[in-house]
């Protein structure tokens, strides 16, 4: 999916500058007549632009702004829609996508919405396109011919535009979720502890122990607590995993103690035949974390006033 | 196992072997081939036994892969030192490299191992645990 838009961006790329330096050898009816057509939506812009901002507001649109954000957004869509009508370039209408996409989709602004304005704007030039030449049918269509692929393009861009900041957008917000969704805590001096809530699937487990291995070296741990008392269940590759990241911990020198193990987890455990001499667990983090001070030496004592 | 080519035993061993305290402290500097593995072999056993040194921290915190091989010849090692008195500790295993081995399921143990040199010396100066007995399961 991603491969195929980056493609057909490429392919139109290239074919946009090599219009551009190709000028002179477009078929001699453009080169004509898109001056001409150009000449005609400039000479327009002011009804043609508050004909398609009436349309916009009529369709419901791009209900997330205000009419004087919707104005102004839709006075320099057109300008630039005219301009790759004359250049035939999409490089800059391409950065503007982008750009207003970044601006609108924290407002809430959708795919549909985006996409439905663009083709709006195409059907208000069409329109007027009609009315003008609807005398001589033939220079209609050689004027229509030369408007459509244009067009098409400049539509293709802009919802490839939006779509990309959509996504780029939700990369990020995945990468932030999944750093957030592991932290690895320093308890006591060399005493780690790893808390795991919810699913474990593979993509977490291999991030887990990539954050528990650095950590470990990071905070020079000793003795590192994990606890999946908020794992429910996991299939037999990431069980497998988290054997692993417990011996990869132990060659870095840092015993592992797992707590909160479920009775599913237990069972997936011996059905895949770890060796349990391996493995050392214990029932809750609160024993988890006793056992990791006994180990380590520390000796935690209540006074006797905060006893009452 | 490949024989110790005479061309490479002239060559510089690229490990340096310090001595601290009663303990060796053997450095990997970059990773080594087969026959410099086993010069290194041999080359340790042989202070072991002049410097009566009652333990060997090797570092391989250098090293970005630690293959079956080498594993093998530290295990061998660490065995053979053993029975000549000396425990050892094997140091600096980058968390990719000590990830690897995990999946490829080849272990150290049951060498000890430690996260870096004053971890090591901890282990060695304040074991109470007898030579031979793994406690690194904990």
């Amino acid at each position: 999916m991603n491969g195929t838009s980056g493609e057909i961006e490429e392919s139109e790329d290239v074919a946009a500058q090599q219009s551009v330096a190709d000028r002179p050898e477009r078929p001699a009816d453009q080169a004509e007549l898109l001056p001409e057509l150009v000449a005609h939506l400039q000479k327009n812009r002011s009804e043609l632009r508050q004909e398609w901002t009436n349309r916009i507001t009529d369709a419901h649109l791009l209900s997330a702004m205000t009419p004087h954000e919707v104005f102004s957004e839709v006075t320099s869509v057109y300008d630039n829609y005219v301009a790759v009508l004359e250049t035939g370039s999409v490089v800059e209408l391409r950065e503007y996508a982008r750009d207003l996409s970044e601006r609108i989709i924290p407002r809430g602004v959708e795919t549909h919405e985006v996409v439905g304005i663009v083709l709006l704007l195409r059907d208000v030039l069409a329109r007027s396109l009609f009315e003008k030449y609807q005398d001589d049918f033939d220079l209609l269509t050689r004027v229509l011919d030369a408007y459509e692929p244009a067009a098409n393009r400049i539509a293709n861009t802009v919802a490839v535009s939006f779509v990309e900041e959509r996504e780029r957008v939700i990369r990020e917000q995945a990468d932030a979720l999944r750093e957030l969704s592991t932290p690895v805590l320093q308890v006591r001096e060399r005493l780690l502890i790893l808390p795991i809530i919810g699913v474990l699937d593979n993509a977490r487990a291999h991030q887990l122990t990539d954050q528990l291995l650095r950590a470990i070296r990071k905070h020079r741990a000793r003795v590192v607590v994990i606890d999946i008392t908020g794992v429910a269940d996991v299939d037999e590759p990431v069980a497998n995993h988290l054997v692993q990241t417990v011996d990869a911990s132990r060659l870095m020198g840092a015993g592992v103690i797992i707590t909160g193990l479920s009775s599913e987890i237990a069972q997936t455990l011996v059905t895949i035949g770890v060796d349990l001499g391996k493995m050392n667990t214990v029932g809750d983090l609160q024993g988890g974390i006793e056992e990791a001070e006994r180990l380590l030496g520390f000796k935690v004592i209540r006074t006797d006033d905060a006893g009452r | 196992m490949p024989d110790v080519d005479e061309d490479t035993a002239q060559e510089p061993l690229r490990v340096s072997i310090l001595r601290h305290g009663g303990h060796l402290v053997a450095s990997f500097h970059s990773a080594l081939d087969d026959g410099q593995l086993l010069r290194f072999r041999k080359e340790l056993l042989d202070q072991i036994g002049r410097y009566r040194a009652q333990g060997v921290i090797i570092d391989v915190a250098a090293l970005d892969v630690l293959d079956s091989f080498a594993c093998h010849t530290l295990r061998a090692l660490a065995q053979v030192a053993r029975l000549r008195g000396a425990e050892t500790v094997v140091v600096g295993i980058q968390p990719d490299v000590a990830f690897a081995m995990a999946r490829l399921g080849s272990t150290l143990h049951p060498v000890l191992t430690a996260l870096d040199l004053e971890a090591a010396l901890d282990l060695l100066d304040h074991s109470d645990v007898p030579a031979g007995v793994d406690h690194s399961t904990w």
